[in-house]
This record gives structure tokens, sequence and C-alpha cells, in this order.
């Protein structure tokens, strides 16, 4: 057993236990999150055995990812039973964050999978299916993720062995700090137990780059290997990296169904591009435009015109009417923008290719202006803590309206009815048959015999950890998002993201690095070239950078991690041969926003229930009349509540120590296998 | 099996609002009525505070809750230590910043926040800069707020050099913001004044000196980064006036100084006329006339009864003191209040005098802006092109060429000027109005140059879209003026300053009054053919014009009244013993 948390219930009082092997359910009477609602989980209870979870859903959905768990809540909040399954034993699958210990167990479990195939037994299912059924087995291997690479950068001080076996020795003690101290879930006092060393490694970045630090106190302030794996717990490291679009599906579809309310954001303070090796603020707000220092006035006006016509291009067929067929670079050129403001335009406003035509880089651009404003000066938005959080907060909205979820609890095949070709049940990784009259799965879980086709599109990810930010500013807790156009024509565009402490995604005194571009290699091949020409990448690990002065001006790279992940964004329900009943849902795309994952769970959700509204607002705790089944229900008054809130949550606290040790075991053992 | 959540109904919910609005209402009620009987009754405790305290919270702009808490305080006050009172107004201070949140636009909040800071043994400055700045970002356009800060400013002594970086900040993050725009141009001159003109410029203190005085000037070298900073805000975004109207006051415009620009004297009315270089009242201006070093005593008065404040004063010298055509007379004008005076020489045998500062010589109506170095506005008015290029129908860019070509060469731009114009109005026909106005302003200065340069007394301006007349007072020597083929529609008031006119002729306009005609000693000839004249009653002023011999009024709508002849001659009289007048 162990014990999983949803981060997004950071308050003590509110906190799921999942166990190995068992489920919880949690009937919500009603809410609070930290300030609006009070919230009441009424059962949590460990159930062992198989037969106790209900035999009968409206859905059961695979996997916790983006989509899914839209669809989850959707189906739930409209009063539809759910059963929420993830093979994992965290929550959201491809789209998950993981604090650095984890991201180590994470990768360790990759390379072991790489190891053993494991093999099934059909043998415990078969006396289960009926005459007239067909079965369709599921996939149990996660093939998404390919060509993972690690590499340590920082000292290691006393070890000096290969960092990915660093973790399996230093890991556990750490995880069980991490573990119980993000259930207390006190950030504050989190806050509070940074250590003096990176109080001063603060100092440190916050000094102008330029002036040389006496030798001494830099060796003193460097971070060790050993000091990331310590501070492990503040790291959320995203497997996918995205920004929300401040009037994208995500946001519009948060906003109207008061999901935000379960998560905070961050401004993307800095719009950057690479020109030339050099990084510098791409002007695309009216602002930026006028305190720009690159642009001659007639570039400003320029470019404002063309900003502005974006804003409502459709209005004016007459101005890019003979460029339809055309590139939209062509266009930018019959514009009379400079090739500056070509580029800023392509690269880092419409983010398209080359080879884009007119009318789509329009709509890009239009679509990142329209964004501006909304949420001050940027058109984008940064989940606090990562994203792996606004999956969470789906499943959080579908267990509050009844969803029951079960982590390391996967489905081994689908029971189709023969006659209709209808999925009818599912049986899952413990033998229950559970009827269901819809079927929910992430691609993953697909076997290549149900594809028409094998051939995907990957998506390139290197994730860094570097010391210092690539523009040092003003203030240095600032997240950014820079676009570096390719060298060559064909070649994709990279996209970076950085992340500052602030953002809740690293330990202060260090930056949180994505790089995502679309794959035409390994993830190595393609993104270390953006990495060497960006941040300082030394040859020995804690290696001073002594190449002169521009290499100590560049961020040193501490770790960095590699990898590709499958992109099956391109699939819709042709691409599989299944039945009618089972949705697919396709995994990250590598677009910056995530519009294509939420149109793709609207469009599943109206399949399934083509009546019903899509995630109405849910309502107002005030406004929710109770039938009396629970002590609770008679007159729930806030100060009462927060009472038996506070006796429960001293419950769970009795309870865990003595649980925890074998909690630890099963994380880093990871055999989601193994049967008890 | 899953139940939906059960939501109470939108009538319920209503119900319960509207029943907790009348609780809330009946709780502020029963409270006001006590804090006004604890008023009355004149308690002061710390009930009293406490009471309105709740009232305020809930509706901060209560103006005579706050009156009431000033009397508590004050009284308060007196029974404390130095400690305690520092702690009552802290508290206070706190208070006010809660209803700030209810109310950030409260007049009242603001005002007793300036209050207690004053009351405040230990006001803590650094705090209040830091609210204010809280508040700008939330809503930059605050008013109250700047105020505030203003007062704050003053009191903790922020260098100018902090605040002018405040405005940097906030013209960063957003430059459609006037207040600062404007909190820059009250910053610069103390930060970065203009040098002292040289003494060798100073040394002629006559009133024929330079007639700019530039006050609020800002030093050339900040004056150039700050034309850049403008035209990085208008090339981004040139329909915003914010930056616009800053670059006009970088621009500037030139005081004139005040003096007597004319003194005319005329033998035959004994009558002297004096221009001043802007409207005054001159009676009480300690105007005095001196004839032959004989102060004399003379009744001001301006040329038309409308007119209380006027460039042109006229008097009357005593009977026969000038009218022996074989004299010589010096009149000397003394303008005591500004020290100033204007010599006039009536020579022998001359019928009328007159002693000026031409238009030209003091290069008067390129004082829209100020005389900055021509090199700098010429350069200006490049950029301004270049953005005009770029945006042709923008309003404001073709307005301020405009101005940055009569500052540079009012007559050389006349085309382009007038072309522009010409766009204005039609990209911007709601004020097309405006623009006509102003287009006949400059054509009439553009005018009046010529005649001056010409060095005749006409001034003829015909069709040329007239709307408007002004500068009259610099007519004031015109004998013939012609405005036939405009679009008047008046002859004001002001009208009455062309002392010297004889002729006039405004044919083919909509000339409706004729007030200006009024007390024109020489008006001998009016032609206002095709005009809208409906009336007998609007042609009485010109009864005082006693040497009009010829009018024409064929083609307005009097002359198709009945009798008109017999109507007219009882109306002027003096007319028509001449018997010359065409109607």
């Amino acid at each position: 057993m162990f014990l999983l948390y949803f981060k997004t219930w950071r308050i003590p009082v509110l906190k799921i236990c999942c166990v190995h092997f068992g489920y919880c359910v949690f009937k919500c009477v009603y809410f609070s999150v930290r300030h609006d609602i009070a919230c009441h989980v009424t059962v949590c209870s460990f159930k062992m055995a198989a037969e106790d979870l209900p035999s009968q859903f409206d859905v059961v959905i695979l996997g916790t990812g983006l989509t899914e768990s839209v669809i989850a809540a959707a189906c739930s909040r409209v009063g539809q039973s759910v059963l929420h399954l993830d093979r994992r034993n965290y929550y959201a699958g491809n789209w998950a964050s993981f604090t650095f210990n984890g991201l180590l167990s994470w990768i360790e479990e990759y390379k072991n999978q790489q190891k053993v195939q494991i093999t099934e037994s059909e043998q415990v299912w078969r006396s289960l299916i009926d005459e007239g059924e067909d079965v369709v087995p599921l996939s149990s291997v996660d093939s998404s993720i390919s060509n993972l690479e690690v590499f340590c950068y920082a000292s290691e001080e006393e070890e000096k062995e290969e960092e990915t076996k660093a973790p399996l020795t230093s890991c556990q003690p750490v995880n069980a700090e991490t573990v119980s101290e993000e259930t207390t879930g006190d950030s504050t006092e989190a806050q509070d137990t940074v250590t003096e060393p990176s109080q001063s490694q603060e100092e440190k970045d916050s000094q102008p780059i330029s002036s040389p630090a006496d030798p001494p106190v830099e060796v003193e302030k460097k971070i060790t290997y050993q000091k990331l794996v310590k501070e492990g717990r503040r790291f959320n490291i995203d497997l996918v990296s995205k920004l929300m679009y401040s009037r994208g599906a995500l946001v519009d579809l948060l906003i109207k169904s008061n999901v935000s309310r379960y998560a905070e954001f961050k401004n993307i303070g800095h719009i950057l591009t690479c020109r030339n090796g050099k990084v510098e603020q791409v002007p695309c707000s009216r602002a930026d435009v006028f305190a720009s220092k690159q642009l001659t006035v007639v570039e400003k006006r320029m470019l404002m015109k063309f900003l502005t016509f974006c804003l409502d291009f459709e209005q004016h067929p007459e101005e890019y009417q003979d460029y339809t067929e055309k590139p939209f670079r062509e266009f930018l050129k019959n514009k009379k923008l400079t090739e500056n403001l070509q580029d800023f335009v392509l690269h880092s406003i419409a983010m398209v290719t080359q080879q884009t035509l007119t009318e789509e880089g329009l709509k890009a651009t239009q679509h990142f202006l329209r964004c501006l404003g909304r949420y001050g000066n940027t058109p984008f938005l940064f989940p606090l803590y990562g994203l792996g959080e606004i999956p969470q907060c789906f499943c959080r909205m579908c267990a509050v309206f009844g969803g029951i979820y079960c982590l390391r609890h996967s489905v081994q095949c689908l029971v189709v009815d023969k006659a209709s070709n209808k999925v009818k049940a599912v049986i899952d990784t413990r033998g229950q048959k559970i009827s269901c009259s819809h079927f929910v799965v992430e691609d993953s879980y697909i076997r290549d015999e149900q594809r028409q086709s094998t051939a995907y599109r990957q998506i390139s990810r290197a994730v860094l950890i570097t010391d210092r930010s690539v523009l040092p500013s003003e203030s240095d807790q600032q997240i950014s998002l820079v676009t570096i156009p390719p060298l060559e024509s064909s070649a994709p565009a990279v996209r970076m993201v950085e992340l500052c402490s602030s953002s809740m995604t690293c330990m202060p005194g260090t930056y949180l690095v994505h790089l995502t571009c679309s794959s035409s290699g390994t993830a190595q091949e393609d993104l270390a070239p953006v990495v060497s020409e960006l941040f300082h990448v030394s040859t020995i690990p804690g290696e001073e950078p002594s190449e002169g002065a521009e290499e100590r001006s560049k961020p040193a790279v501490l770790w960095v991690m590699y990898f590709n992940m499958r992109d099956t964004s391109a699939l819709d329900s042709s691409s599989y041969s299944l039945p009618s009943n089972v949705h697919v849902c396709t995994g990250p795309d590598g677009s910056l926003g995530s519009d294509c994952s939420i149109k793709l769970a609207e469009s599943v959700f109206h399949h399934i229930l083509p009546d019903e509204e899509f995630c109405p607002p849910a309502p107002n705790p005030e406004d929710i009349i109770y039938d009396g089944d629970g002590p609770q229900a008679e007159g729930p008054g806030f100060d009462e509540s927060v009472n038996t809130e506070a006796e429960e949550e001293g419950a769970a606290h009795e309870k865990n120590p003595s649980t925890e040790p074998a909690e630890m075991d099963s994380v880093a053992d990871t055999t989601p296998s193994s049967e008890e | 099996m899953h139940g939906r959540v059960k939501v109470k109904s939108t009538a319920q919910q209503e119900e319960e609002k509207r029943k907790e609005r009348e609780k809330k209402l009946k709780a502020f009620v029963s409270a006001r009525d006590a804090v006004l009987r604890k008023r009355s009754a004149g308690e002061h405790d710390e009930e009293a505070l406490q009471l309105t305290q709740q009232l305020l919270s809930s509706n901060p702009d209560f103006a005579t809750l706050w009156n009431y808490r000033r009397e508590v305080l004050l009284q308060l006050e007196t029974s404390r230590e130095k400690d305690e009172v520092q702690k009552l107004y802290e508290s206070e201070l706190h208070f006010i910043e809660a209803c700030l949140k209810v109310n950030p636009k409260s007049y009242g909040c603001w005002h007793h926040r300036s209050w207690v800071n004053t009351r405040l043994p230990q006001p803590d400055w650094t705090r209040e800069l830091g609210l204010c700045d809280r508040c700008l970002s939330l809503d930059e356009r605050n008013f109250h707020c700047w105020d505030y800060r203003r007062v704050v400013v003053k009191e903790s002594g922020v260098s100018v050099e902090q605040e002018l970086q405040f405005t940097d900040r906030l013209i960063g993050s957003n430059f459609s913001n006037y207040s600062s725009w404007h909190y820059r141009s009250t910053l610069l001159p103390q930060l970065h004044p203009q040098p002292a003109p040289d003494s060798a410029s100073n040394t002629s203190p006559s009133p024929t000196a330079s007639p700019q005085i530039h006050s609020h000037r800002v030093c050339e070298e900040q004056l150039l980064k700050e034309y850049e900073l403008a035209h990085n805000a208008f090339f981004t975004d040139p329909n915003d006036q914010s930056a616009w109207f800053y670059y006009r006051w970088l621009l500037g415009r030139a005081e004139r100084e005040e003096m007597i620009s004319c003194v005319y004297v005329s033998r035959e009315r004994e009558r002297v006329s004096v221009a001043f270089s802007k409207p005054v009242h001159a009676q009480s201006e300690g105007l005095m006339l001196v004839l032959d070093g004989q102060p004399q005593q003379v009744e001001w008065r301006s040329t038309h009864p409308r007119l209380r404040h006027s460039p042109v004063w006229l008097c009357d010298l005593p009977p026969g003191s000038v009218s022996d055509i074989s004299n010589e007379h010096n009149l000397t004008v003394h303008w005591t209040e500004k020290y100033t005076h204007r010599d006039c020489a009536l020579y022998t045998g001359c019928a009328e005098s007159w002693c000026r500062d031409s238009a030209t010589d003091q290069e008067l109506f390129r004082s829209e802006l100020s005389v900055e170095k021509s090199s700098v506005l010429q350069a200006e008015l490049q950029s301004c092109n270049q953005l005009l290029e770029l945006e042709p129908q923008n309003k404001w860019c073709l307005l301020t060429i405009i101005l940055l070509m009569r500052a540079l060469d009012p007559l050389g731009h006349e085309k382009e000027t007038l072309a522009h114009f010409q766009t204005l109005k039609e990209v911007d026909p709601m004020r097309s109005s405006y623009y006509s106005d102003l287009c006949s302003k400059f054509l009439i200065e553009n005018t009046i140059l010529k005649m001056e340069y010409a060095e005749v007394r006409v001034f003829s301006l015909s069709n040329k879209n007239l709307t408007t007349l002004c500068h009259l007072d610099q007519l004031l020597l015109v004998t013939h003026i012609n405005l036939s083929s405009n679009q008047l529609l008046r002859l004001p008031p002001q009208f009455a300053m062309l002392q010297c006119l004889e002729v006039l002729e405004a044919d083919d306009n909509a000339i409706e009054s004729l007030e200006g005609l009024y007390h024109l000693p020489k008006l001998e000839e009016v032609s206002l053919r095709n005009n809208q004249i409906c009336k007998l009653s609007d042609l009485e002023s010109l009864a005082s014009c006693t040497k009009l011999t010829r009018l024409d009024l064929r083609g307005n709508p009097v002359h198709k009244t009945a009798n008109i002849d017999s109507e007219l001659s009882q109306l002027l009289p003096l007319l028509c013993k001449s018997q010359a007048f065409v109607v």
C-alpha cells in the first residue's frame, strides 16, 4: 500500500488516500478549497477485496491524462457514474509532474521496463467470458516514451558514480521526507525550511551576471547533485511542456466549469527569442513595442499596423486573398515587414513553420493577440506546481460528483458483445468484470493489433536544471517562453519554457528549462545543439566555465534529461479498429497550447452524451441541498464542519506512521503487477 | 444510484438574497440612526468609532460619518499619550485601507487619509507611497490616488529623479495614460531646467525685445530624449492622444510678453487708439496718456460695449488739443502695471500717425509653438512626415505637421497646410468645423503677414472658405477689407476694432449679424450683397457709423421687405441724406 495525495488538495484536511489494489470512495458532501468552499470527505475507506468495487458503471475511463480527466469530470458532473483508472501509481499519465526524486524513479521504471517484458496470464479472466462475447485485450506496457538519456553536470562531491544510479541509494529517505512533509501540506512551512546556502544562492542570482564573483564564494554556493536530491521535493517536473493560452479552450473550460478554483496560476513574464545566439525580448504587446530598443520607430509602426490588422483580419479579405495558397512567410514579406519583424511574427507570435499557409498563420497570430491583456501583458498562464496539476483538478471535480478513482489499477481486456459489436464490460487487472456503457481509454493502452497504422510522429523533449536565467532582468522570478527559430528552414523550431522557482516547479536558485520540438531524430540529436548554444555544458561534472566571458555569461546546466514522446494527436477514430463505444484519447500533442486535447474531450463527451452540457459551472456550495443520508447533512455549518475535518485529519495522521514505511517500499520497488 | 447534486432553484436563491439584503439594510439603518443620535448628543467616545467603522466599511462614501470620526479622534487625542495617539491613528489608517478596498474612488476615504497623516505624530510616508503604487497598479487612472500621491510626495520629499523614474515605469506599462505624461511635464523642468538665456539678449529691455518668455522649459539634451519617447509612443499607436498631447507640450507654446503693440492717433477725430498684445481691461490696468509732457485726464473705452476685455482701447483727447495740423505732438501711453509704455509722434501736416510692432517683426504667429531651434523643429517635422507616409489618415499626425509647418515657415508651407486641412476634414468629419476655424485663423495670419510685407493697409481674403474672423486687433490700421465669397456668418463685435476702415466688401457670405459694424468712424462703403440679413433691426448698429454713404444689400432677405426705402431712411437718416446708397 502506499499513500498518494492530490497535490491540488494542499490544505491538510483535504487528502485522499489511494490504496494499492484497493480503492477509495469519496462521497464529497461539500467542498472547501482555500477560501471559497468547505470540503468534507465522508468516507475514505481502504477496501482490499476485489469484489468491493461496484460491478456496474456508466463510463469506465482508463488513463488520467488531461483528455481523459476532462471527460471524467464532464461525465461525473452531469450525473454519470464514473470509474477512473490508471495503471501508473501517479496521476496524469504523460501529463504528469514529478518531484526530482519522483522523476528519478520514473526514469528507473522506464529503464526496467525496457529490460523486462511482462508476460500476461490470460487464464484468470477466460472464465468470465460468456457466450456471445468477444475479448479485446489491452496493452500492459507503455511504449510512448523512448530514447531517454540523462546527464548530470552538477558536482557530486563524495560520490562520483553515474548519476542514474545515485538516486537508488539516496532516494528512499528523501522520498519519505517528501511525502510526510507534503502530506502536512503546509507550503509556508516548507518555505521556511529553506536553508542558509540556498538563500545565498538567491543572492548570487540577483547579482548582475557580469560582475565577477570571488572564486571561494563561488565554490561555496555551487549547487551539487546532493543538493538537487535533497531539495528534490521542490521540483515539479512536467513530462510535457505547455503553456495555457489565456483565451484558449483550456482556460475557458477551467473558468466555465469552476475547476479553476482548484489551481493557481502565474503569468509568463517574458516572451523571448534567440537570434544569432543572442536571447532578446519579442515585442508582442503594445507596451513591449513601445519599450523595445531594438526596433526603429518605423518598424514599430509596421509591426503594430500588422498586428492590428491580424486582430480582425477576416474583415479585410482583400489584404490576404492573393496569398491564401502561399506561405505565411511570403505574405509577411509582402506586408513590407523587415527581416527582423518577419522572424518575430513567424516564430514567436504565430509560432508556425516556414511552410504554414497564410490563413493559418493569420489565425495563429490572431489567437496569440486575443490572448494578450486578459491576464496582464502576456498571452500565457502557467499553473503553479506544474502542468500535472490540471488533469488532477479535473479528477478532483469528477470525484466531487461521485467519480471513483483507482491508481495502479488497469483493465486487462474489453468484453465485446458480438451481436452489437459494443463493449459491454471490462475485466480489470484483478479479474473483476465491470460492466459499462462506454469505455474511454488513453492511446498508450491500445495494442498494435487494434491499430490501422503504427507510424507515429514524435516529440523531442529536453528537461534541464540550470543555475540562472537565459535573460537576466530586474526580476529573477519570471517565467519565460523562448522560441528558437530553426537554423535551416526545413528543421523544426525549438520551443523553450524557462520556469523560475516561484512557479513552484524548482528549488530556489535554479531554473527548470523545458525544450520541445517535433522530432526529426532522437531528442538528444534534435535538442543538444540548442542546449549547447544557449547554456554552458561543462565536460566534467561541477566544473566551472573557464572558456571566457561568453561562456561565463551563459547559464550552466546542472542536470539534463532527453527523451522522445509519442505524438498521437494526429490519430482519430478511423485509426483504430475498436467497438464504437470505445473512445480513444490521444496523448499530448507538440503544440504550445492544450486546445487539441480539450476539443477532443468535448467531442468524446458529446459522443457519449449527445444531449448533455459539457462541464456546466459547478454550483455554489451554498446552493447545494443535501439529502439526509449522513450525519453532516443536518445543517453542516461552516465552523462545525471545520471541526469534523480536523478530527478526521487527526485520525488520518494516527493511521499514517504505521503505513508509511510500507508505502515507501512500494514506491521504490515499482512492481505494478505484484499481487498480494 | 448516483443521484445528481440538487441545486436550489433560482427563485429560492433570489428569495434568500432578498432576505439577506433586507436584513443588512435594517442593520445599517439602525446603526446609522444610533450614530447620528450620538453625534447630536455630543458624545465622542470609542463606541462612536466602532459604530461609524461598521457603517463606513460597508459604505465608505458617507461624508457625515467621516466628519464625526474626525471630531471623535480629535477629542480622544487630547486625553492620550503620544504613543497611544500614534497607535490610534495607525489603526485608523488600517481601517481606511479596508474602506478603499470597498471603493478605491471614495472622496471621503482619501480626504480622511490625508487628514489622519497630518495628525499622525510620526507619519510613515514610505508606506503611504507603497499604498499609492498598489492602487495605481490596479487602476492607473484613479485620479483620487494621483491627488493623494502628490500630497505624499510633497510631504515625504521624494526626489524628483525618483518620481521621473516612477513615470517611466507607468508609461512603460501603459502609455495611454495622460496622468503620467502630465506628471512628467511637471517634473522635467525641475530636473533639467533650460539654462538661463545668455545676458546678451537681456540687455535691451525695450518693449520691442523678444516677445517670447520661456518658462517651464526643459534643456535641449533632455528635450531630444523626450521627443524620442513621444515618437516611440505615437509610432506604436498613432491614435492614442496622450503622447500627442505630451508632444505638443514638448514643442512648447511661447508666452507672449505683455506690451502695447500699437498706438494710433487721428487728428480729425482727436482720438487715440491703443492695441495691446492680449485682451485687457483698460480701466483697471493703470493706463496713462501723456500728451506733449502733460498727463491727460481721458476716459478709456473699448471698441464695442460687449467687449469688457479687449486688445484695443480708445480714448478721446480734449477738444482742440491736436486739431491744428500745423502743430507737432508727442504722445506717450504708459501701462504702469506692466512698467511699459509706447511713444507716438504726430508730425506737422499729418492727419494721423501710429507707432507699432508689426506681426512680422514679432514672429507673432509662429508662437503657437515655441521658437525652438528651427533645426530641431525641422527634424521633428521629418519624423512626423515619415509617420504620415505610413498613416496618411492619422489626424493627430496631420494636425501636428500643420503646427510644425506654421512654426517653421507659415507662408512657405501654405499650400501643404491647406491640403492637410482638407484631409483632416475628411478623416475627422466630427471636428470639421474646428478645422475650418483653425484654417481660417491661419489664412488670416498669412494674409496679415503678406499685407505687412507689402506695407499696405488693404486686407483682401476673398474666396478662401473662411468660417470665422480673428486677429482683428492686428487690422487696426486697415482701410480697405475684402472678405467676399467666404462662409462667414457674422461680423463679430471685435470687428469694431478696425478703426481706420473705410471700405468693407463682404459679398457672397452667409452673414446674419452686423454687430461689429459699430462706431467705425471712417466707414464709407459697405457691400453686403447675397448674405442672410433678414431683419431691419439687424442693420441698427450701422447707424453709429456716421460717415457711411454707400450700402449695398441686394440679395438679402431683408431686401424684399415692403417699403424698405422708407424704413431704412428712418433707421439710417444720415445715410439717406447723402442719397448714395443702393438697396
